[in-house]
């Protein structure tokens, strides 16, 4: 990107006076600046779509709440990180994504290591005021390394985005839409037949919950490494 | 399957006249990835349906990934990968239509011709599909047969009509 033609803007995050320059998104410079916005389907090294909706916050002047993931800083914006509004809707969200499937954590391979489970922790959902729908579906162990459990997943699509981004497969992506949204290898195949898959297992550790994981781990063992994102994003953008 | 299947595979799909204006369609958008959509409305006109086989080839030649096409495919409604019957009936459940009985038209028409919502009856006759917001709310409920809009009736004239026209063919 040309610097020259990127300004320089000043806005307030939580009371702070902060400088950025005006293509960051609120999200980046709020952390940049050791203020913590939580996330979900936001992935450093990844590009960010604003799925999951958790990292939601108010700018006065905007009604809407908005995604501090793909919002971009502009000059005098005032935005605020934890106000009770947002302390509700946060809440929310992750009640519905626990609703939703089946995210019983005490028999999970991810319990412990997992970003759901962490993020309920952290913002306090102790109750889940809606019914579960416990939807029985499948799980596809089919590629001899890794197995995919669609109970767990919550759908935030970081997976489809490694695999497309960083790996430059695409073997991922999602079907269908609203409640029958499911993610997906080629063409709906069994992931043991795709035929596009390199079984580098970038999505496995990038997934947030125990939708992926490797073979053989048992509950609490599937620890997942994903500060390697950011790496790789790096070091190819220094090749090209 | 071996190499000689499938070279004789591709063959018999190039002389498929159905093909040809699947091939047209990709052409006119210089076999470009954001004609996807527009090829994808060439197969089911010719097809009736998004024919595996076709979608399989479309990837290929659009340069997309199958679990795209895939993906795109199954996220509009209009689109259907099960070959339809012979009539297809398709009822809006949008918020509208639901208010106004959708639901309980679907459940009577499902019982009635013996057809699973989103499926085909077991003789062909009948395809069952639901829609949400055909954007014809002022006549909720709303329903589409064989490309014709039903709007206001009650569940039991639409199971007099709709058992018309599946005696008709
Ligand atoms: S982290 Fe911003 S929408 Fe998910
Ligand atoms: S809700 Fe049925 S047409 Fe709009």
């Amino acid at each position: 990107m040309n610097a020259t033609s990127v300004r320089i803007v000043t806005l307030k995050i939580d009371d702070r006076e902060l400088s950025a320059r005006e293509d960051r998104t609120i999200l980046e410079v709020a952390r940049e600046n050791q203020l913590d916005i939580p996330t979900l389907c936001h992935l450093d090294g990844l590009s960010s779509s604003g799925a999951c909706r958790l990292c939601l916050v108010e700018i006065t002047g905007i009604r809407r709440l908005l995604p501090a993931c793909v919002t971009t800083v502009g000059e005098g914006m005032e935005v605020y990180t934890n106000t009770p509004r947002i302390q509700h809707y946060r809440k929310l969200i992750l009640e519905l994504l626990f609703s939703e499937r089946n995210h019983v954590c005490s028999v999970c391979v991810s319990n412990g290591q997992c970003e759901l489970q962490e993020l309920a922790r952290k913002l306090g959902v102790d109750h889940v005021h809606y019914p579960y729908l416990m939807p029985e579906l499948p799980v596809d162990a089919s590629n001899p390394r890794f197995v995919v459990d669609h109970n767990r997943c919550i759908l935030c699509g970081r997976c489809t985005r490694a695999c497309d981004e960083i790996e430059g497969a695409h073997t991922w992506d999602m079907r269908g839409r609203g409640i029958e949204t499911r993610v997906i290898t080629d063409f709906s195949d069994p992931w043991g037949a795709s035929s596009t898959c390199t079984g580098c297992g970038k999505c496995v550790h990038v997934c947030p919950t125990g939708a992926l994981s490797e073979k053989g781990r048992s509950v609490a063992e599937m620890v997942k490494h994903k500060h390697f994102m950011p790496y790789l994003t790096l070091m190819r953008k220094e090749q090209s | 399957m071996s190499a000689k299947t499938d070279v004789m595979e591709a063959s018999e799909q190039k002389a498929d006249p159905r093909w040809r204006s699947v091939e047209k369609t990709m052409r006119q958008h210089g076999y470009h990835a954001n004609g996807l959509i527009e090829t994808l409305h060439a197969v089911q006109e010719a097809y009736g349906c998004l024919d595996e086989e076709a979608l399989r080839r479309i990837a290929a030649e659009l340069r997309v990934a199958l679990s795209h096409v895939y993906g795109v495919a199954t996220f509009y409604n209009y689109f259907t990968m099960a070959p339809p019957g012979r009539h297809t009936c398709v009822v809006c459940m949008g918020t509208a239509c639901y208010i106004k009985g959708a639901g309980e038209i679907m459940e009577r028409i499902s019982k009635e011709f013996n057809v699973a919502p989103e499926e085909t009856s077991d003789d062909g006759n009948l395809s069952l599909l639901s829609a949400r917001c055909i954007g014809c709310c002022g006549q909720a409920p709303a329903l589409v047969v064989d490309g014709e809009i039903w709007g206001g009736l009650s569940a039991d004239e639409v199971i007099e009509r709709l058992r018309r026209v599946l005696n008709d063919a």
